[in-house]
Parts: C-alpha cells; sequence; structure tokens
C-alpha cells in the first residue's frame, strides 16, 4: 500500500489552514508542504496546534479556513480517499481491550483494507518488535500500561499506511521499546510520509528530515535540524568546568568576555573567541584549576527555546 | 467489507461479557415465567398477549447496551482512530448494530421457545411475527445508535428509563383500548403499541400480513426515520 513515488505531488500540503474554537484561535494560517517519503516532525509546546493541525489532516477536525491535501486528495471534499492513505498512532494509548494483541491488529488491518496474508506477516513482525509475541494471544486488558502503548503503535503502523501521523510515539516507552521504535521508524523513512509530533528532541534530531516548530497556531521555523540550529548559532558557547568559583573569578571572567552564566559546576562564555591560556589568567591567580573546556554543541531545545521562549517539556 | 471488521470486534466486545450476554437473554424468560403466574387474573398476563410486550422489554437492554458501547467508544482514542480508516457513517453504524440485532434474534427465540412449556401458543404465521419483532429490533437498536452518538455514558441510563417508560405505557403489558382515552391516543402514536397489536393479532388471532399492514407501515416507518436520523446523527459526530 505505501508508495513514496508520486511524482512532484506533495505528500501533504497546507495552505494557510486554520481552526477557531469560538473566539480561540488553535492553528492559524499554516502552510506546510511535505514531501513523499519524507519524515517531518512537528515541534511545539503543549497547546501550540500540533494535535490540531494533525486532526484536520486526519478528517477528525473541520477547518475554519484554508485548504490541504493528502496524497493529492482535499481534505474537506474526499475525506475517504484521505483515510485510504493514511494512519495515526494517536497520543493516548489506543486499543480495544477485550480483543488479543493478534485480534487488534487484525481489526486495523482489516478496516484498512490490507490483505488477509499481507497482514498476518505483517502483524507478526510488529508483535516480534514490540516483543508481544508470547503474549499475542492473550486478551490486552492483562497487559501491562508498556505492553498496551507498544500495542497501539504497532497498531498505526500495521497497514502499512502511505501517510502516517505518529503523535508522541515513544511517549512513556522504556528506552529500549523507544530505540526499537526508533530503528523501525528509520526503515520506513523514504518509504512512508510520517508526520512526527514529540516532545523528546533528540527523537526529532534525530530522525527527522526537516522539522516545523509551531508556535501559538502559527510555524515560526522551518527547516532540517542543522539549518534550524545555524540558524541561531550566532556566538559560540563554550563550558569551562571549574569547581569553587569565587565572586572575584567570575567578575574577572565577566571583564574580559561579557556574556558569562554560571552553571553547575563551572561557567557557559558567549563570545566568539575563548582561549585556554586566557581562562588560566583569569582563575590561576585565584587559586582556581580548569577541569575542562570544550565548545557547546547546539541542539534543537536550543533552537527551541530561542524561538518560542520556552521549553518543549514545560 | 470493511464494516465486517469493525463488526467482528463489536461481536467480541458483546459475547466477551458473558454475564451482561446471559442477563440480557434470560431476563426476558424470566419476566415471562414470572408474569404469567398473573395470567389467571388478567388476560395480557397470558404468556401469548405477554411475549410481544416482554420480547421489546428485552429489546430495551440490547438498546442501552448497544448505546453503551458506542457512548463508550466514543471517548476513547480507539475511536479517534477508528474515525481515521476509510469507513462511511453506514459502515459504521451496520457494525456497531449488527451484533446486537443478532442478539435480539437469539432472546425472541430463546423466549418463545421456553414460553412454549407455559403456554405460548402462536395460532397466525410465526414468520410474520418475528418479523414484526425484528424491525422493532432494529428500531430499538437504531435508538441506541442515536443515543450513544449523542449522550455520554452517565445520562445514557436516564434515556433507557424513559424509552423503557414508552414501551411498558405502549401497551407493553396493559391493555390501551381499555385505559383509553389521552393514554391511548399518545400510545398509539409511538410505534410500540403498533408493533404488539400486530405480534398479538398474529399470535392469538391468527390475522395475516393483510390484517396488520397498517400496524406494520406504523413499524417501519418509525424504525426507517429512525436509522436515517442515527446515521446523519452519526455523520455529524464524525467530524466534532
Amino acid at each position: 500500500m505505501s508508495s513514496a513515488t508520486n511524482g512532484d505531488l506533495p505528500a501533504i500540503q497546507t495552505l494557510s489552514l486554520s481552526k477557531n474554537f469560538g473566539e480561540f484561535t488553535a492553528v492559524d494560517g499554516v502552510g506546510l508542504y511535505i514531501r513523499p517519503g519524507e519524515l517531518f516532525s512537528l515541534l511545539g509546546p503543549n497547546g501550540a496546534g500540533k494535535t490540531t493541525t494533525i486532526k484536520m489532516l486526519c478528517c477528525l477536525l473541520k477547518p475554519t479556513g484554508g485548504t490541504a491535501t493528502v496524497m493529492g486528495h482535499d481534505i474537506e471534499k474526499a475525506p475517504l480517499s484521505v483515510k485510504g492513505a493514511i494512519d495515526i498512532s494517536p497520543q493516548e494509548t489506543a486499543i480495544a481491550e477485550r480483543l488479543t494483541a493478534w485480534e487488534n491488529l487484525s481489526l486495523m488491518a482489516g478496516i484498512n483494507g490490507l490483505e488477509k496474508q499481507a497482514a498476518k506477516k505483517r502483524s507478526g513482525e510488529l508483535l516480534e518488535m514490540m516483543g508481544l509475541t508470547g503474549r499475542a494471544k492473550e486478551r490486552v486488558k492483562k497487559y501491562s500500561g508498556g505492553m498496551k502503548r507498544r500495542l497501539s503503535i504497532a497498531m498505526a503502523l500495521v497497514s502499512d499506511p502511505q501517510v502516517l501521523f505518529l503523535d508522541e510515539p515513544t511517549l512513556g516507552l522504556d528506552p529500549q521499546s523507544r530505540r526499537a521504535i526508533w530503528e523501525y521508524i528509520e526503515q520506513l523513512k523514504g518509504k512512508t510520509t510520517i508526520v512526527l509530533t514529540t516532545h523528546y528532541l533528540e527523537e526529532a534530531d534525530a530522525l527527522a528530515d526537516r522539522v516545523g516548530v509551531i508556535d501559538e497556531g502559527k510555524v515560526v521555523a522551518l527547516g532540517t535540524p542543522s539549518e534550524l540550529k545555524e540558524s541561531i548559532s550566532g556566538a559560540q558557547v563554550t563550558v569551562v568546568e571549574a569547581e569553587n568559583l569565587t565572586d572575584d573569578a567570575l567578575e574577572a571572567l565577566r571583564q574580559r568576555y561579557g556574556q558569562v552564566r554560571e552553571v553547575d559546576g563551572g561557567v557557559e562564555i558567549e563570545a566568539d573567541e575563548v582561549r585556554l591560556f586566557e581562562i588560566e589568567e583569569c582563575l590561576r591567580p585565584r587559586g582556581i584549576t580548569v577541569q575542562s573546556v570544550f565548545k557547546k554543541q547546539v541542539t534543537l531545545d536550543d533552537v527551541f527555546l530561542q524561538l518560542t521562549g520556552k521549553q518543549l517539556r514545560e | 467489507m470493511r464494516s465486517l471488521e469493525l463488526a467482528k470486534r463489536n461481536f467480541k466486545e458483546v459475547w466477551r461479557d458473558p454475564l451482561s450476554l446471559g442477563i440480557t437473554i434470560a431476563l426476558p424468560v424470566v419476566l415471562l415465567v414470572i408474569f404469567q403466574a398473573f395470567g389467571e387474573f388478567e388476560d395480557v398476563f397470558k404468556p401469548t398477549s405477554l411475549a410481544p410486550g416482554i420480547a421489546l422489554f428485552g429489546f430495551v437492554m440490547l438498546m442501552f447496551s448497544s448505546a453503551m458501547i458506542l457512548s463508550r467508544d466514543r471517548d476513547s482514542a480507539l475511536f479517534a482512530r477508528l474515525l481515521t480508516a476509510p469507513l462511511r457513517s453506514s459502515d459504521f453504524i451496520a457494525a456497531y448494530s449488527v451484533p446486537y440485532v443478532s442478539v435480539a434474534v437469539i432472546q425472541g427465540v430463546v423466549l418463545f421457545m421456553i414460553g412454549g412449556f407455559f403456554g405460548l401458543g402462536i395460532k397466525g404465521n410465526v414468520g410474520l411475527v418475528f418479523l414484526v419483532l425484528f424491525i422493532m429490533s432494529i428500531f430499538y437498536v437504531g435508538l441506541g445508535m442515536i443515543l450513544g452518538s449523542l449522550l455520554a455514558v452517565g445520562p445514557l441510563s436516564g434515556a433507557y428509563s424513559v424509552v423503557l417508560l414508552l414501551t411498558i405505557f405502549g401497551g407493553a403489558w396493559m391493555d390501551l383500548e381499555k385505559i383509553g382515552g389521552a393514554f391511548e391516543t399518545v400510545g398509539n402514536a409511538f410505534p410500540f403499541a403498533h408493533s404488539l397489536d400486530a405480534a398479538r393479532d398474529v399470535m392469538i388471532d391468527g390475522a395475516g400480513l393483510g390484517a396488520i399492514a397498517t400496524d406494520l407501515y406504523w413499524v417501519l416507518g418509525y424504525t426507517a426515520a429512525i436509522v436515517v436520523l442515527a446515521l446523519v446523527v452519526f455523520r455529524r459526530k464524525m467530524q466534532e
């Protein structure tokens, strides 16, 4: 079912997509162009409009304004065609409790029109990947929270959709399961178009081809993780690890570099060039030993903080 | 048939709750056995008169169960996932209704079979009685779909009580003609009284299709309207 080769057609395109709930604007003129086979990560603080955007693209909410197409189908004019091309792993665990894991996967494969043999093969693979094979014929009511979560994600993958929406897929999972899902998503890249929302910025950094940062319903930045990181790296940040820093030593560093922040176990200096001997000149006469000096890597966390003024995990 | 896949899941939901299923099937029989004891004082309590009303009572229980599963599902993340599948509102309504209509058929067969041991007799065509009751089961489950689409689990018991009262006062175990007046007029404005009249006419007097045609039209009209309304309401709810 899945195919990323769709000529020049975008997998997803939105033009001024908006959604109001009464006076409140949840999504405000969002414009996106997502290529077939691309893994696009939508980042934003809570209430930024990510889930509302995804719900509109999945035909679960009618837009108030603008248009959107998924695999060339208009979300308002051809919702059934859109639904035939997509699948979603919702933020919450979404399973049928009285069914077994096998039956849950068969249900999703069946209602999405996957052929029986293909469904069986794929279900087997997914159960194996999620570590559920041994209990696949047990009713999921008896599963632990983590097992239910893993099954819920597998249910989004079983129908082999052209476009897959993953809304916080690894939230609440143990590192081993998270790693397994990352690997599976890696395998899908290039074949399936994936829209991923996540609170784990390292997840977006590791997996996404491009990232869109959304805040207060608007897209405030768009680019590859490297482009976004480069866009904010003005002055370099140098971390100096040194213990027992005195006020006097901090003052000496400030006089030399200007921007100096005290952090746990040392200081961060924001300056174009910081040399070890200069730091030692400031600290050694005051009896302080420099343990290490290194350049701080800019992360998507820094990008996010600069663009939205918020921490993603707020 | 993608809706069949969803119907299978709903079947399993019903069959894997044996206690509720057992009560749903057994309770009408228990009521028939208890009420028939009053048959020597009042004709309406004789098993043949009583059975159609008891059958409707069983359908009210099914209406409640079908409304419950839909309402509970609507609240769940699973439903959001199901809504992103390429299914029409008619697929959903069919998938949620068919398992309950099937239980209604089993319920009716068990009721009439066990009723036979207590003197329940059918003078006319059995098929005609079952046709009337089958259409009514669709009516009740359709009503369950509307209630389940509109209401949360909490208020459903209130709606259940209202439908139960309408069914009882529609003549389930009382003779509307004897009461007469506004009570009879209001009772006859709903399909309950018409379905009961039709079933009793066939069972007691051996009436044929022609004799019950008017009552049957009432029942069919109401059922068609309820099914259409269920589709419209569900479609609206799909994009909220």
